[in-house]
């Protein structure tokens, strides 16, 4: 009873999450231009995406400044987790006040000084300089998801394999950052998504002909989306949703006792 | 180790002072100045008049609902996912994850479609004879698209805070004869109190300054402090007022501080 | 890394087998031997193939980049960050690049289609914005008006006035921007669209905030969306959606009011400063022709000023539309948008938020 009752709390919760990604994918499928309207199913804007050259090149571009930022944002940011544990209280919470602005500045407030600040370096815009505002506001999510972990970290088990003589790298990876890995894990995917729907910063950052699938769809606005970028989030979607199950589908040996 | 671990600091603390407070220092520079560039309070003390007042109180209730809901949502939906044992957790935090994958305006454009007077909702309302629901271009729609978008960094960080409690001190409660309650209140809350602060602060911060959920799902009926500070710096081309107003948000940052180092006691101690 | 689990592997994987599909993506694009050419446009405001034809016929690589508000284009222009030659702003944003010192003089023996296929009383419009036709070449062109369902409303729709008809509460989409909103409710009590006398003002002001209660939403580009799925009466909107609104939902009728309304020109523009000017002539030129301008407007359906473009439109209804083309001579309450200044623009943003707070 109890567990049927959690199962059903559970689905309630993903059919609000999913609702209005299935209303996309449907869309996708729609041969009206417009989503107000169902002009019977196609597949023709798959088609047509595939032979759309910006838009490929702009998933290119969003796929490697995600990937590139939320990578360098997960390593400065873990590091910073560990340093920041062991400061003084009053330095560590500057230090988190900090990490809050980027995520508190409305993003053109961002934009707008990230752009000021690029041209008094003097920067050449491009993919440069998406990639270190990305990094920018990508970092508090990484902090805000490893740092619950790390208060929680018993510091005398790092102190007891250093006792038993390993030396505190080899402490660090074997004993602390298992216990850090899912905060590392989903600190790494909100900045990886974080930054994949990012529109207004890169605006402001980006240089001449450098697009992101968000700069597209926002720029797309005023004469309509179109339907290939709702099958191109369908393909997207799909493909990872695809890997993830079957991965988990497939019998798991040897690390299957792993406490969560 | 202290010591040692010093040295760790210094790459976030460069690039925050490189990437967030040299910019930052800008922001309060056009938030100072009028368009002379002499030095002004006006752009700060402008959050009084009655416009931009109304639009915080407005910004600050409805952000403190959605994050209060989220926290409800999210709460028991963590703790159950935690009791799972399930061997993947990176399944569990992408399953939340995943739909943020498309693109924001586009799920938000998704909620109107589902949400308009000849929706999606209301015709299977319709078709099962059911009263339609009219909350498109109202407060709760904006409420419902904070809770929707931000629900997920919620989620995480409890889960997160939960599924590192050990079981071990949770039967421990229980042998010495606990009950249900007890143990919830005497331990498992207090212990995951760093997660709720961070989703509280993930969740409360981004949603005090949304401006796409309130003029997409809200009709742009309803003005919120995000929605003037964008109007400021994309309509009016005021960037000096938009920045006086950024500016009297850090307070909420501020905010943030103390309640995360009053809340943070009993992690101080067992650290140094 | 030993507890790394499966998921976690795959999911790395194929995060990077994304990426690195993305990147064999980002090396195309070879320069062309004749220098670049650097392009600021509204989104989707081209046909792609006309960049393609421009390519190939002159060697010159196109560097082509999107905004979406005039206002998002400004300061990205003014600060340099990225060094465009040819911009593409609306009216008033002209004027004000112009009062800026930001637009260069236009040669226009360099581009000879301008005058040739342009319609003279476009460029006469555009005087309201550019006093000596100097610095633009109008490349669109509209109206804005109110597109409303025949099944939904009892008469034809013929006055802004409707729209504060108490019969239409909650059936009503106004535009969420402050010059477009403004206009609607100087042209109601007849005052110019571009009065910056007070008292107009509050006039309009309190019109708007009488109007607010009837208002479904205020929305920029969902107009469209929201008047074809049939969740509003009566909307205002821009002359250049109707036709495609039109197509979609036959029901839909667009009207230019009888008291008169905006008529707005987007035009090519080249900055002072820009690095490859010869180029951005040379581009201006070839969107000036007719069978380039034809191609643009069957692709973004919005009004071209180009006369050649307009005798080569095969579907005659459309050719001799009265939406697309009106003739503008019939009216005499037509003005175009000019910046206002800097108080201006502080005075009507004011009186916008306290509407949009009321």
């Amino acid at each position: 009873m109890r567990n049927a009752l959690k199962k059903f709390y559970i689905a309630l919760i993903f059919l609000f999450l999913y609702a209005p990604i299935a209303t996309l994918m449907v869309l996708s499928f729609n041969a009206s231009k417009t989503r107000a309207k169902w002009g019977g199913f196609t597949f023709k804007w798959y088609v047509q995406l595939v032979h759309n050259d910006d838009i490929l090149r702009a998933l290119g571009n969003t796929l490697l400044i995600a990937l590139l930022s939320s990578v360098i944002a997960t390593v400065i940011g873990t590091i910073a987790c560990i340093a920041m544990n062991t400061m003084k209280k009053r330095t560590r919470t500057i230090m988190m006040g900090i990490t809050n602005i980027p995520m508190l500045n409305a993003d053109i407030v961002t934009g707008i000084s990230l752009m000021l600040l690029f041209i008094s370096f003097g920067l050449r815009f491009g993919m440069g300089t998406i990639l270190l505002s990305h990094i920018t506001f990508n970092i508090p999510y990484v902090i805000l998801s490893v740092m619950p972990r790390m208060k929680q970290l018993n510091p005398s088990v790092y102190e007891a394999a250093l006792d038993l003589g390993a030396p505190p790298v080899t402490a660090f990876f074997k004993v602390v950052f298992p216990d850090l890995t899912p905060g590392i894990l989903s600190g790494f995917l909100m900045a990886f998504t974080m930054s994949l729907d990012d529109f207004i910063i890169t605006h402001f950052t980006k240089g001449a002909g450098v697009d992101t699938l968000s700069t597209k769809i926002y720029t797309e606005v005023r004469k309509g989306i179109k339907p290939e970028m709702y099958a191109l989030s369908t393909i997207i979607f799909v493909a990872v949703l695809v890997l993830l199950l079957l991965v988990n589908a497939a019998p798991d040996k040897k690390e299957g006792k792993t406490r969560v | 180790m202290i010591s040692r671990r010093k040295w760790l600091s210094a790459p976030y603390t460069l690039w925050s002072v490189v990437f967030i407070l040299i910019p930052l220092c800008m922001i309060f520079y056009y938030g100072l100045t009028d368009k002379t560039g002499a030095f002004t309070l006006e752009n700060i003390t402008a959050i009084a008049t009655a416009e931009h007042a109304k639009a915080l109180r407005l910004s600050i209730l409805l952000s403190l609902i959605s994050t209060l809901i989220c926290f409800l949502l999210a709460y028991p939906l963590a703790m159950i996912l935690a009791n799972m044992k399930v061997s993947q957790h990176s399944f569990i935090i992408l399953i939340f994850i995943l739909p943020m994958w498309m693109n924001f305006l586009l799920r938000t454009l998704a909620w109107q479609t589902l949400l308009e007077k000849s929706g999606v909702i209301n015709s299977i309302l319709t078709f099962l004879h059911l009263p339609n629901i009219n909350i498109i271009n109202t407060p709760y729609a904006i409420i419902l698209g904070m809770v929707y978008n931000f629900l997920p960094f919620m989620v995480l960080p409890l889960y997160n805070a939960l599924s590192k409690i050990d079981e071990n001190v949770i039967n421990a409660a229980r042998d010495l004869g606990a009950d249900n309650i007890h143990t919830f209140f005497r331990i498992i809350l207090p212990l995951s109190v760093p997660g709720i602060i961070s989703g509280i602060s993930m969740v409360f911060v981004p949603a005090l300054t949304t401006f796409v959920i309130s003029s997409l799902l809200g009709g742009s009926k309803i003005l919120l402090i995000g929605n003037v500070i964008d109007q400021e710096f994309t309509q009016a081309s005021n960037w000096h007022l938009g920045s006086g107003l950024s500016i009297v948000l850090m307070i909420f940052i501020i905010l943030n501080m103390i309640a995360s180092a009053v809340f943070d006691k009993e992690g101080e101690g067992s650290m140094l | 890394m030993k507890r790394m689990n499966r998921s976690n592997k795959v999911l790395l994987g194929s995060v990077m087998l994304l990426a690195a599909v993305g990147m064999t993506g980002c090396g195309s694009s070879g320069s062309g031997g004749n220098g670049q050419v650097i392009v600021y446009n509204w989104g989707e405001y081209i046909d792609p193939e006309t960049i393609e034809m421009f390519e190939e016929e002159t060697g010159i690589e196109v560097v082509y980049d999107e905004f979406e508000t005039n206002e998002i284009m400004y300061p990205k222009v003014e600060s340099g960050a990225a060094s465009y030659d040819v911009v593409c702003p609306s009216d008033y944003m002209i004027s004000k690049m112009i009062e800026g010192d930001m637009l260069a003089e236009i040669n226009f023996e360099n581009i000879p289609n301008a005058k040739k296929n342009i319609g003279a009383q476009y460029f006469e419009q555009a005087k309201g914005f550019d006093p000596e036709n100097k610095y633009s070449v109008p490349y669109c062109w509209g109206t804005v008006g109110i597109l409303y369902n025949k099944t939904m409303v009892e008469e034809p729709i013929t006055s802004w006035a409707q729209l504060w008809d108490e019969k239409y509460a909650d059936n009503i989409l106004m535009q969420d921007s402050v010059r477009d909103a403004f206009m609607v409710a100087e042209k109601l009590h007849g005052f110019s669209m571009n009065t910056t006398d007070p008292q107009e003002l509050e006039i309009a002001k309190n019109s708007l905030i009488d109007q607010k209660p009837l208002v479904q939403a205020y929305v920029i580009d969902q107009v469209r969306d929201k008047m074809i799925g049939g969740e509003a009466a009566i909307g205002v909107i821009y002359s250049g959606e109707a036709i495609y609104t039109q197509r979609e939902n036959p029901d839909l009728e667009y009207v230019i009011p009888e008291e008169g309304t905006n008529v707005w020109i987007d035009s090519w523009v080249i900055l002072k400063d820009a690095p490859n000017k010869e180029n951005a002539e040379k581009f201006i030129d070839f969107m000036c022709r007719g069978d380039v301008a034809v191609k643009n407007f069957e692709y973004i359906t919005y009004s071209t000023p180009n006369d050649a473009a307009r005798e080569l439109i095969e579907d005659d209804d459309i050719r001799n539309s009265e939406i697309a083309f009106p003739d503008l001579s019939k009216y005499d309450n037509l003005e175009t948008f000019v910046y206002l200044g800097e108080e201006g623009d502080a005075l009507y943003n004011e009186l916008w938020k306290e509407v949009k707070s009321n």
